[in-house]
């Protein structure tokens, strides 16, 4: 008791900031009854949603693919300078997201961009579902990086050469040492990157994903703020329901899942 | 001891320090016309005193916005406090509504029309009649006074002459294979009011009326199909750079970007296509619990005075007097006619007409353009 006494400023500061907006959005999107919701599973919305889910999907399974063998590429170069750049750079990157993101891939693969001129790309390519996994990628990867160059740090080369001497090939001591010990950090990656591109909304609205590619931030966006619809603000919260709930989800895939991997490390 | 508090508080509910009298006695902020105020002249007086003007989402570069409160507060010395020039309607109305009885809430607001319709069901809105009242075309206005449409425009195809070659004239040109993913639009229709109109104007062209937006939903979606559709949400910066050549928007939007550019070498050429005019005003409305009830109503004379019409109109934006003002000559002639021509007459849908057509955008549009 005495010392949950310590945590109570947390507590109530998170009551506050968390425990009222999400009783007023529960409350706003039961407002009147079952209709809000009933609406956010139907024709666009239910289509936006859908989107949200499967961009993110994609986005979290490829950024973790590709940000994990970007860090065993780092963490065994043995190169200190190469490390730190890489390091650095991804901490930046990371957080690189928002309208400058979205402005720097139209000026390179957009219908007038830079590259796009040179490789005769199609005008539209960048404003697709691939196009738009592509640039959420760009901060997908290096976050990716960072929350797994730990745990690969952590990976003794002692382990490598004791798997070695008992005749283990490469594949063996992945399989049956590396990939365990490695589960709870990518798994923790996958969910986490699934969540900032589920959340993603300036760099989407920037690139007018809105008009060919519904997402869920875009319909909350467009009924909470726009000069078109009024009396929508409910639906908008219900949309919001419907995040909290897919990411919940997530969640209660994830936790059993990283349990029963971390019990290897004990 | 009971009659000194009685003396008190009759006292207080006689005489509130902050609302402004008329010398009829008349509460400013119940005032329904400058004669409630005893003339103009009194009006004037009564927002001095006040001082301030609180406005919010008017961007300087929109509609002339940034000259129109420039010479408001040279002309009657009260201070203007704009915030957040790049609100949207829907941010006017919540600042409103969670604002109310602050002294930091907007006095007057400039909304969509289908904010209008619904502020004035809510309640949010004060009644008020501007001296020009007469002038203003019926359909336009609340006939309460609840609010006045203010200024607006055709829905137009901007289109950047060096990189085109030859510029669509018509919404049914938009469709030619020259157009390769070339047409954008302001915004999705169902956040931005002037893709709202383009989706309109197209259902018009496509054979729709003002009760059906679904063909201009399917011109769209045809548009996306031959591959001419451009997701890009036009701005100044990508008309500029090229990304959106051609660019559906209101034509005061679109004429403003071709004063800009043209010293910068491009040529932004503008139309109003002949099978699809729609226009649409924007509405103006004074805050029912406005902080500043005087100043609100002075700002409410200003605009829709000759002067303020024609700040507007300097903007390339249409006032809503702008007939009237031809008719008796106080239009500045040089302006009108730098607007693009206009043949035809376009029509105002109603209330009905517009809650049916957004409902049906919010259901339709996504499946029809996505993918």
């Amino acid at each position: 008791m005495r010392r949950s006494l310590g945590a109570l400023p947390l507590l109530v500061f998170v009551g506050l900031a968390f425990g009222i907006p999400a009783i007023a959005m529960v409350a706003g999107a039961f407002t009147p009854g079952l209709d809000n919701l009933a609406l956010t599973l139907q024709g666009g919305y239910l289509l936006a949603l859908l989107n949200s889910v499967k961009l993110s999907a994609v986005v979290a399974v490829l950024g973790a693919v590709l940000g994990t063998f970007l860090a065993q590429a780092v963490v065994t170069s043995r190169s200190t300078a190469l490390r730190e750049a890489v390091l650095t750079a991804s901490g930046v990157l990371a957080n690189f997201g928002g309208v400058p993101l979205a402005f720097f891939w139209v000026a390179t693969l957009g219908n007038a961009g830079v590259v796009s001129g040179l490789l005769g790309l199609p005008s539209g390519t960048l404003f697709s579902f691939w196009g738009l996994a592509l640039v959420y990628l760009y901060f997908a990867v290096p976050l990716m990086v960072l929350v797994i160059a730990p745990a690969l740090d952590g990976l003794r080369p002692q382990w490598r050469e004791a798997a070695a001497n008992n005749g283990a090939t490469t594949w063996h001591y992945w399989r049956h040492v590396g990939l365990p010990v490695l589960t709870p950090g990518l798994l923790g990656g996958v969910v986490l990157l699934f969540g900032s591109a589920f959340a993603a909304y300036a760099t989407a609205s920037a690139m007018g994903a809105g008009t060919v590619l519904p997402l869920v931030t875009l319909k909350i966006a467009a009924a909470l703020s726009g000069d078109v619809q009024t009396g929508f603000e409910n639906v908008g919260l219900a949309l919001s329901l419907d995040m909290v709930l897919v990411a919940a989800l997530v969640m209660a895939v994830y936790l059993p899942l990283q349990r029963r991997s971390t019990r290897w490390l004990q | 001891m009971i009659a000194a508090l009685t003396v008190v508080t009759a006292a207080c509910g006689a005489a509130p320090a902050t609302e402004t009298k008329t010398e009829g006695g008349v509460n400013a902020a119940t005032a329904t016309s400058a004669a409630d105020f005893g003339g103009l002249d009194k009006l004037v007086e009564a927002a001095k005193k006040e001082g301030n003007l609180h406005v919010i989402a008017l961007p300087p570069d929109w509609a002339n916005y940034g000259e129109i409160i420039k010479k408001f507060q040279e002309k009657y010395g009260i201070t203007i406090e704009s915030e957040n020039p790049d609100a949207s309607s829907a941010d006017e109305i919540n600042a409103v509504k969670t604002r109310k009885g602050q002294d930091r809430a907007p006095d007057v607001l400039d909304v969509g029309q289908a904010f209008a319709f619904s502020g004035a069901k809510e309640g949010l809105y004060a009644p008020y009649k501007v001296q020009s009242w007469d002038k203003i075309p019926e359909g336009q206005k609340d006939p309460n006074g609840l609010w006045v449409n203010d200024y607006g425009g055709y829905v137009s195809i901007g289109c950047d002459a060096k990189k085109i070659g030859t510029c669509p004239q018509t919404f049914a040109d938009l469709l030619k294979p020259e157009y390769k993913g070339k047409v954008a639009l302001n915004g999705n229709p169902n956040k931005s009011g002037s893709a709202f109109g383009g989706v309109w104007a197209a259902s018009l062209a496509e054979g729709g009326s003002l009760d059906d937006i679904g063909p201009g939903v399917q011109f769209f979606k045809k548009l996306k199909d031959v591959g001419n559709y451009n997701p890009v949400e036009s701005t100044p910066a990508t008309v500029e750079k090229g990304e959106t050549p051609i660019s559906i928007d209101w034509d005061y939007l679109n004429a403003g970007y071709r004063e800009q550019f043209l010293p910068k070498g491009l040529d932004f050429q503008v139309v109003v296509p002949k099978d699809g005019i729609y226009a649409q005003y924007y509405a103006q409305a004074i805050n029912k619990d406005a902080p500043h009830p005087a100043a609100a109503r002075l700002w409410m004379e200003f605009l829709y005075s000759a002067e303020g019409q024609n700040l507007w109109l300097k903007g390339g934006a249409r006032p809503v007097l702008m007939p009237s003002m031809t008719a008796d000559g106080t239009i500045d002639k040089a302006l009108a006619d730098k607007l693009p021509p206009v043949e035809g007459e376009a029509k105002f849908p109603t209330e009905d007409q517009v809650n049916k057509a957004k409902d049906a955008l919010a259901k339709t549009w996504d499946a029809a353009v996505a993918g």
